[in-house]
């Protein structure tokens, strides 16, 4: 196994909101999240829309709007992640792949954007290789965003963090909108930047995806992990996962029998006490629901859950 | 680009040149209907106003001299006959001036083109630049200060801020004339440039007061917008630096929406011109539409009204055609 990349304790992110004319309160998007990725590695973090998966991306980056605050503890390669660090590690160290082609300037030409601020000879020179890789042509470097088709939008993506060179990517729902053969290519260059030994975490809501590609699952539910499992566990099936969220999510996969799990994820500000499954699990046991769970390891992954076995 | 491309490149430009002139055309004949039929229903007399110039006229006189200017014609008639003059090229003589109406209006637009153009260049370059330090340092103290200040400015009147200006900067200090685009008793073959320089820089301040705190907000929020947006975001995740994303980024693409927006403000700034020219007796359309209007001088007053619908008008075709020049989802568009 590679050396730990990115470490994370306990994350919590925070927006601050008015509530009503005066007050302030904060409202707490991600609680008690933690994780870690080692080098040569994809970790899927796989949840539902709204879970917010995106804030933990921009958390990560340093790069959460201004009324949000995250706090717990991010280590990159064993040290602190503070905000000056992250300043410095952004696009070299660490890069992000962002979900849509919104986030590339409409009014700037990709070779532009993908070669970056750095006007030296060197950075022309390896986009030119990573477009070649990709199978850009050479013309996509004079286009503007809106002239990319879907599939082309998303390599110019990757092929951003590709040439930063960074040890650690963070692609955010890179797959959305895509065909299932643009998905598996672009899956699949995330395992080749990963076997070179980068480390790679990949926020996805598409369990199938991420179980053919990832080494490990993070079960995400309400601004938290409820388990992490190998990708081979998910494959082997229910009985093999440990969380009844994750089976739950397991069942609803179409070829599992496309069984929707009774009620609704619930909303960040109106959180239960206890387990923040506990109100849809048919394990639920009046100790749930008497404080948060925390998360324990099990059977070589970890799992938040104390009827788990 | 192939022969072909360039083909239609010119067709798609004469195509466009030929309907700004559809709209022009069908622009001046309504706002010369318009504003015909405002002078016909209004008090303004031509007749009285020339007998009350000439002075002792019997009504026999007064009667030919309605008959000769065919006040009596019904409405009709009367504009049928003023635009066919027109179509002459004949836009008739001012009454209150005796000179030839075109004349006038040449003289005064290019005094008011110089006052306008350079508080435009003001308004447009001190707005863009105070909007751009605001949106930069959003939420710090020094964008709450300019914030407020700008909104302070938007709400003041133009001749209130011209007249505190003539009191403080041209009777108080000295500094600039008190009034007219020339100076006084100077005949106007003798006047420099350097004079009507002079006389031209507060009154185009003052114009320039009116605009350039709504351009300044204006921009602001666009620039505050484009920091905050997913490519901004992206530029950052990349390592670019918040000077960086301002520069790169917030400018080019501020920019084009600023540009076109100062092009669409010149009905703003003629509206502003009538004023300032009045508080500074500034010899140009603004003082000679007032004049116009108050001396019931009709011919003056219609010239002067076709020609700034004109010229607003041509702001916003530009303002319109920049965005297909310039804008490369308009322009590269179209190609495909």
């Amino acid at each position: 196994m590679g050396d730990v990349i990115l470490q994370i304790n306990d994350l919590t992110v925070e927006f601050n909101m008015y509530d009503g004319r005066f007050s302030r309160a904060p409202l707490r998007v991600i609680d008690a999240l933690s994780m870690t990725v080692r080098a040569g590695e994809v970790l899927a973090v796989a949840g539902s829309s709204g879970s917010g998966k995106s804030l933990l991306a921009h958390a990560i980056l340093g790069l959460l709007p201004g009324n949000a605050s995250a706090g717990g503890e991010m280590l990159f390669k064993g040290e602190p992640l503070t905000p000056e660090r992250i300043r410095k590690l952004r696009g070299s160290e660490i890069a992000l792949v962002p979900q849509s082609v919104s986030y590339l300037d409409p009014l700037m030409r990709v070779g532009a954007q993908v070669a970056g601020a750095d006007r030296s000879g060197g950075a022309k020179l390896a986009m030119k290789s990573i477009f070649e890789r990709f199978a850009l042509s050479e013309e996509t470097e004079r286009l503007y965003p809106f002239q990319l088709s879907g599939g082309m939008a998303r390599r110019v993506l990757v092929s951003t963090a590709a040439i930063s060179g960074a040890e650690l990517i963070i692609a955010d729902e890179p797959t959305p909108g895509m065909t299932l053969e643009q998905a598996v290519e672009a899956l699949r260059v995330f395992r080749e930047l990963a076997d070179e030994g980068r480390a790679v975490v990949l926020i996805t809501h598409d369990v199938d995806l991420a179980c053919a590609f990832a080494d490990r699952i993070a079960v995400f539910y309400a601004g938290t992990t409820v388990e992490t499992a190998s990708a081979e566990e998910f494959r082997a099936g229910e009985s093999a996962l440990r969380h009844p969220y994750s089976r739950a999510l397991w069942r609803a996969l179409p070829q599992n029998g496309f069984e929707p799990i009774p009620g609704r994820q619930p909303y960040a500000g109106s959180l239960p006490d206890g387990c923040l499954f506990a109100p849809r699990c048919p394990m639920a046991t009046d100790e749930c629901r008497s404080g948060r769970i925390p998360m324990r390891e099990l059977r070589g992954g970890e799992v938040r859950c104390i009827h788990a076995t | 680009m192939s022969r072909t491309a360039i083909e239609i490149k010119t067709k798609l430009l004469l195509k466009k040149s030929a309907g700004y002139l559809l709209r022009a055309v069908t622009l001046l004949i309504a706002v010369s209907i318009a504003a015909f039929a405002l002078v016909s229903v209004s008090p303004v007399d031509p007749v009285q106003q020339y007998v009350l110039a000439a002075g002792g006229v019997s009504a026999e006189q007064r009667a030919e001299l309605e008959e000769y200017w065919g006040v009596n014609d019904p409405p009709v008639q009367r504009y049928v006959n003023w635009l066919a003059s027109l179509l002459h090229g004949e836009l008739g003589d001012s009454l209150i001036y005796r000179r030839p109406v075109a004349d006038i209006v040449a003289e005064r637009f290019l005094n008011s083109l110089a006052l306008m153009g350079l508080s435009w260049v003001m308004s447009g370059v001190i707005g863009f630049v105070l909007g751009c330090i605001m949106g930069a340092k959003r939420g710090k103290l020094a964008d709450r200060v300019l914030k407020k200040l700008c909104l302070v400015l938007s709400s003041l009147p133009t001749f209130w801020v011209g007249l505190i200006f003539l009191m403080v900067f041209s009777v108080q200090l000295g500094w600039f004339p008190v009034g007219f685009s020339t100076p006084i008793g100077a005949l106007s073959s003798e006047v420099t440039v350097l004079q009507r320089l002079h006389h031209m820089i507060l009154p185009a301040f003052t114009l320039s007061f009116v605009s350039f705190a709504s351009i300044a907000l204006h921009t602001r929020e666009k620039l505050i917008a484009a920091l905050e947006s997913d490519y901004a975001l992206f530029a950052r995740a990349r390592g670019e630096s918040e000077r960086s994303v301002i520069m790169r980024h917030g400018l080019r693409n501020i920019m084009l929406p600023a540009v076109t927006l100062q092009f669409a403000s010149f009905s703003e700034l003629f509206g502003g011109s009538v004023f300032v020219e009045n508080v500074f007796s500034y010899q140009g359309l603004g003082s000679a539409v007032a004049e116009a209007g108050l001396n019931s001088d009709v011919p003056l007053l219609l010239a002067v009204t076709l020609v700034s619908a004109l010229f607003v008008f041509a702001g916003n075709a530009v303002a319109d055609a920049i965005y297909g020049i310039v804008d490369p989802r308009v322009r590269e568009g179209a190609d495909g």
